[in-house]
Formats: C-alpha cells, sequence, structure tokens
C-alpha cells in the first residue's frame, strides 16, 4: 500500500474547511429543528413564522412520558405546592399526569431489538465471513451470491409471508421474533462486508500464530479480529442503524409487547391535538443511542488501517 | 530438538508438482540448508515440515512420531517466514511474547521477560521493544520475525530465507549468532537461502532441490567438490562454475561428455592454452578474471594483486574437471 500525500496549502485548506462545515450545517438544521421543537410550547412549534429564538420549556418531554386526564373545575382552583415540578406543568394546562406513557417501553424495545439484532448479525456474519475468506467451502460463490441475493428485494415485500409464518409459529409481537428478522435481513450486509475485510487481512498472521502454539479459533481471535475491527465496526453500524430505524416491518409484525419507537412515535401525535413538541421529544431521544453508538465506535473507524507488517 | 525424517512426501497445487517423492533426514543437532531457485520447492519443505500443509503422499517424523493430523502447535515448531509477518496491532515485545505466552508453553512472566530481553540483545534490537510493530524498518521486522523464533526451544526451527533483507554487517553477526544456537545449543535447523556464504558456513548439510525433487543431500563441500549434476554444481559456488562444451581443451573427454564444468580452482593459469583478458574486477580479497577462450566467456579468480590488465593473454588448463553428459548429469 502505498501513496504520496502534498500538503496543501492554507488557501485549499480553507475551501476545504468552509465547504465542510456548510455542507455540515445544512445537514445538521433539520436535526437541530427537531431538537428545538422538543424545547418548544405547543403554540412556538406551530408559530407562523417559524419562531428561532424561543422560551424553552419541557413540557414536550413530560407529555411524551405521561398520560394525562383534563382536571375538573373544582381540582384546577387549589394551588400545590407539595406536587413535583411535572405535575405542576401539567395542571397549568388543566390536566393532571394519571400515569407513565408507553414511550419508555417502546424505546427499551428497540434498544433490545436494535442491538441484539446487531449482536447476532455481527457474530453470525464475522463466523461466516471467516469461514468464507479462510476455509474451501463448496460451492463458495454460489453461497455468497445467493446470500447477497436475500438483500435484493426489499424486505416488505416478503412482509406478508413473514406474517404468515410468525403467526403460525408464535413469533409475532415477540422481541426473539424480530431480532431474528433484523438479525437475518442484515446477515448478507454482514458476511458480505466482513468477508471483504477478512479478505484483506493475510492469512500469514495466523499461519504465524498456528505455529506460535495456537489454535485456529484463538488464531482468530488473538490475532484476526483485532485487525478486522475497523470492518466489524463499521458493518455493526450499519447493521444497527437499519434495525433502529425499520418501520413498515414493525408496525407489520409488533402492537403490544415487542413493538419498537419507530412505530410508536407517530402515535404521539394523536394524544390531545397535534403535540408537536412531544414528538419532536421522542424523536430527539430516538436519536441519541445510534449516535452514541457511532461515536463511540468512531476511534475503530479511523484507526482501524494498519499498514502493512507483511512482506509483500 | 529431534530428528525430523520426510519420507517420500509429494505435494501438488493444482498441475504444479511442488515436491516430487522428496526423502531426507534431518539429524538431530544438524543445520540443514535447502538450495534451489525460486520455485524449486524449498518453502513447501518447510511448510509440510510444520504442518501448515500437508502432503498428497508421504509422510513426516519429527521425534519418530507421525506427524500425520497434527497440528503445527502440537508438532512444536518455530519458523521464520519468508513474509515476516509480525502481528501489526501489537509491540514489538508483544510480538516476542506471543509464543511464549501461548496455551502450550504457558512460561511464567519472569522467564518471559528473561528470554525476551536475552534475544532482543543478540537481534540487536532491545530499544525497539516498546515500538509498535508497524513502525520498523524491513531489516528490523526480519530480527523480530526470527526472535519470535529464537525466544522458543522447539523440535525444529524453520527459517525461510531468515537473513535476505539485512545489512552486511548484521548478516555476518546473526549468521554467527544462528550457527551458535545449532552448534553450542545442539538445535535442529532446516534452513532456506540463496546466500552462499551461508550456506558453506553454516550448514551441516545441503539439500538441493529441483522442481520438487531432492537431487542431492550432502555436506556442503560433499555438494561443491562432488556435486552429482551441473545444477548441483551451480549452486554453490562464486563466481559460478564455468559450464563449456567438453572438447573445448586439448586433452582426453570421457565417453558421452557434453559438458566440462570448470570451478576456478579447476582452472590452472600459467600453463596451457591461451586466453584473453575481458575484464578484471578487483574485489579485495580476491580478484576476477573474465576470459575469453575460443569464443567462449568464463570467469575465474586470481591474486588479489594480480597485475594482469584488460587485453592480455593469460594460459589456462583444466585441473581435475567435471564432466557432464548432454541431461546435465555428471559422468566424471
Ligand atoms: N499455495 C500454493 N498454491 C499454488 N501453487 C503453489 C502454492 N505454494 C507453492 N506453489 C507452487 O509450488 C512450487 C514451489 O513453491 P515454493 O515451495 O514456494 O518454492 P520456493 O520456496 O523454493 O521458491 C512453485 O511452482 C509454486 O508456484
Ligand atoms: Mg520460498
Amino acid at each position: 500500500m502505498s501513496f504520496s500525500v502534498t500538503e496543501p496549502s492554507r488557501r485549499q485548506k480553507w475551501i476545504a474547511g468552509s465547504l465542510v462545515v456548510g455542507y455540515a450545517l445544512i445537514t445538521l438544521i433539520p436535526l437541530l429543528w427537531i431538537i428545538a421543537t422538543g424545547f418548544k410550547s405547543s403554540a412556538d412549534s406551530i408559530a407562523y413564522p417559524p419562531k428561532v429564538v424561543f422560551q424553552p420549556t419541557v413540557e414536550g418531554y413530560v407529555n411524551l412520558f405521561t398520560t394525562q386526564t383534563r382536571m375538573g373545575e373544582d381540582l384546577r382552583a387549589e394551588p400545590r405546592e407539595d406536587l413535583p415540578w411535572y405535575e405542576q406543568l401539567v395542571r397549568e394546562k388543566g390536566n393532571t399526569i394519571v400515569g407513565a406513557s408507553r414511550y419508555s417501553e417502546r424505546f427499551f424495545n428497540s434498544v433490545i431489538i436494535g442491538f441484539g439484532s446487531t449482536f447476532f448479525a455481527i457474530l453470525l456474519g464475522t463466523m461466516a465471513a471467516y469461514a468464507f475468506s479462510r476455509f474451501r467451502v463448496p460451492l463458495k460463490d454460489d453461497l455468497l451470491f445467493f446470500i447477497l441475493s436475500t438483500r435484493m428485494m426489499p424486505p416488505i415485500a416478503v412482509a406478508v409471508p413473514i406474517f404468515l409464518m410468525f403467526r403460525n409459529l408464535g413469533l409475532s409481537d415477540t422481541h426473539a421474533g424480530m431480532i431474528l428478522l433484523y438479525t437475518a435481513i442484515n446477515l448478507s450486509l454482514s458476511v458480505w462486508l466482513i468477508n471483504g475485510f477478512i479478505d484483506e487481512i493475510p492469512v500469514e498472521y495466523e499461519e504465524a500464530a498456528l505455529i506460535d502454539g495456537y489454535t485456529r479459533f484463538q488464531a482468530f481471535y488473538k490475532v484476526v479480529l483485532p485487525q478486522a475491527t475497523t470492518g466489524i465496526a463499521s458493518t455493526a453500524i450499519f447493521c444497527l442503524i437499519f434495525a433502529w430505524n425499520e418501520y413498515a416491518l414493525a408496525v407489520l409484525l409488533t402492537s403490544g409487547t415487542a413493538q419498537t419507537a419507530p412505530p410508536f412515535i407517530p402515535t404521539i401525535i394523536g394524544v390531545g391535538g397535534q403535540d408537536w413538541p412531544a414528538v419532536a421529544a421522542g424523536a430527539t431521544i430516538f436519536l441519541v443511542p445510534v449516535m452514541v453508538f457511532t461515536i463511540l465506535l468512531r476511534k475503530h473507524l479511523l484507526r482501524g488501517i494498519t499498514f502493512g507488517a507483511v512482506r509483500k | 530438538m529431534a530428528k525430523v525424517i520426510l519420507d517420500q512426501v509429494t505435494k501438488t497445487f493444482g498441475d504444479v508438482v511442488a515436491l516430487d517423492n522428496v526423502s531426507m533426514t534431518i539429524d538431530d543437532g544438524s543445520f540443514v540448508i535447502l538450495l534451489g531457485p525460486t520455485g524449486a520447492g524449498k518453502t513447501t519443505t518447510l511448510r509440510m515440515v510444520s504442518g501448515l500443509d500437508t502432503p498428497d503422499a508421504g509422510e513426516i517424523f519429527i521425534g519418530d512420531q507421525p506427524m500425520i493430523g497434527l497440528t503445527p502447535a502440537q508438532r512444536d515448531v518455530a519458523m521464520v517466514f519468508q513474509q515476516y509477518s509480525l502481528y501489526p496491532h501489537m509491540t514489538v515485545r508483544q510480538n516476542l511474547e506471543f509464543p511464549l505466552k501461548s496455551p502450550i508453553l504457558k512460561t511464567p512472566q519472569s522467564m518471559i521477560d528473561e528470554k525476551v530481553e536475552a534475544v532482543s540483545r543478540v537481534l540487536q534490537i532491545a530499544h525497539k521493544l516498546d515500538n509498535k510493530a508497524t513502525a520498523l524498518s524491513g531489516g528490523e521486522m526480519q530480527r523480530v520475525s526470527i526472535g519470535r523464533a529464537l525466544v522458543r526451544s522447539p523440535s525444529i526451527y524453520l527459517m525461510d530465507e531468515p537473513l535476505s533483507s539485512l545489512d552486511a554487517k548484521l548478516r555476518a553477526d546473526l549468521r554467527i549468532e544462528l550457527k551458535n544456537i545449532q552448534a553450542n545449543f545442539g538445535q535442529t535447523l532446516l534452513y532456506v537461502t540463496h546466500d552462499q556464504i551461508e550456506a558453506m558456513t553454516m550448514a551441516t548439510h545441503v539439500g538441493v532441490l529441483d522442481h520438487g525433487k531432492l537431487v542431492q543431500f550432502g555436506s556442503p563441500r560433499e555438494i561443491y567438490e562432488n556435486p552429482v549434476s551441473i545444477y548441483a554444481a551451480s549452486r554453490l559456488g562464486q563466481p559460478r562454475i564455468n559450464i563449456l562444451p567438453a572438447d573445448l581443451f586439448k586433452g582426453p573427454v570421457p565417453d558421452g561428455a557434453k559438458s566440462i564444468g570448470l570451478r576456478p580452482e579447476q582452472i590452472s593459469q600459467g600453463t596451457g592454452e591461451e586466453s584473453f583478458v575481458t575484464r578484471v574486477e578487483h574485489l579485495g580479497d580476491q580478484t576476477r578474471l573474465h576470459l575469453k577462450f575460443k569464443e567462449q566467456d568464463l570467469i575465474t579468480v586470481t591474486n588479489a594483486h594480480t597485475s594482469l590488465q584488460r587485453g592480455e593473454t593469460v594460459k589456462i588448463r583444466p585441473h581435475k574437471p567435471f564432466f557432464f553428459d548432454a541431461d546435465g548429469a555428471r559422468i566424471a
């Protein structure tokens, strides 16, 4: 591997820098708008012209996490200093909190299903990719093509058969069912991506480890895995993003127990008028895990390239 | 330390016969060097012994145990790869410790430190121990790769051109060290090199491979003084043996001889027929003469302080030459 780099001039750096910043701003605006809306009052959120400067409130978040009902006139009159701040916030609108909303439940369903399926897609994908890359697998190319072909039509195209199968197998509306489904969909991606990365790692490293007294499996996790982290990390991010954002199949296959956040968030709109701040708050919180996951793995994405310690 | 036997080992890759019925006994405590041009099957031989590849036919014994089905780890071999492959995600020290920390050896840390310390001193890489393996020069990587073998006391050391990218001084130092581990510590080595000096100075035995066949096996002197073919004769000797038409010189020629082989010491100077000096190369400790004799070019060695000049003539005569038949096999 070799490449040459000439140091760009100050001017070039400046132009490149402003382009990147400009692009980042444009792509960030919708995101910032969602985050801002989450902290607006209902009135501010639909004000025209749109308000950029506003009085922030956590009303949206309180609405997101609670179910409320109107209070009777009599109760409304008496101020209650002993109640917690969120109850007081709700009371200003003439409502009272009757319980927690289902958002946190849906959110944790997303976490379990998203990360669970990512974990299995990566675990199985890495092992399959290693086998494809290193062992003489009969019909290897055909098998790899078959695996890729499972991704060729959009998952929703097979929604009906999956729906029927899930109903018969008792997998409808279960965490296990959704993890299985998302793992299956992501597996083709993970096998292909990771296979590409493992192919790039010279077999000499494993052979050296075998000679140095390790078994093949030990060589795999002590020598191959550390060098495949870049590929595995980026594949994991792709898998998580898919499972995290998946909407259509989740709508179809989940309702009560295993519903994820994407089908739930739109239902917030209906609760007591169009509560945009609550929707925005739900969306904001929903964004956090993928962001955190990506930031945590970023170090591996940047660090991964290892320049050859194998003489070619 | 152990005796290693290859018994009629054959290995093919598709149409290529990489090893063709090779039998060889590597005695305990011997230093065997394999010679042969690229593609002769040297690396394949080492891989057969190591267990990284398995023979299509034939058997390998280490310490009289058949090796069929045994992994490299079970064979307890150490190998220096032609492609020195350091673990790039580890430091030099971690690379050297790696074999000692294997589940098979499980060396205590104090012993590991001692060995790593000793080996890094011998290989002159002690100051690089905490560098990343990728932050080394080619020569340093090669030394770490040798070090990863030397920290162990395996049944046999397999080394594939281990000194090839080192500078002359270091190469000379390490030749002595490697010879030392065999001569003074009784280790067994199977070693591949193209380097004539390495073969002559370190080997107790030399095996000459030609397209996967072991054509000659013996002490370096034996191969040098009594080669079985033009091919074997060409493996050793600097400058290379001169191969000329058998009847070029006056004198008796055995029946069936096609070529005469003359090493520099088989060319007497000062008597015989005249040849022309086309070039004089002063190499310091010796001087090479390029001669033209009856339209044939030959190279020999003469006195380091010779006053011979290009264009002058010198008389030459074969002295105990080799004769080879049309197939290149030695007949006298
Ligand atoms: N893994 C392999 N696949 C196909 N051919 C191979 C393989 N390994 C070695 N060969 C062939 O076997 C022959 C001997 O190779 P090798 O042992 O590497 O030679 P050397 O080390 O003497 O240069 C060569 O013709 C080489 O192309
Ligand atoms: Mg080789």
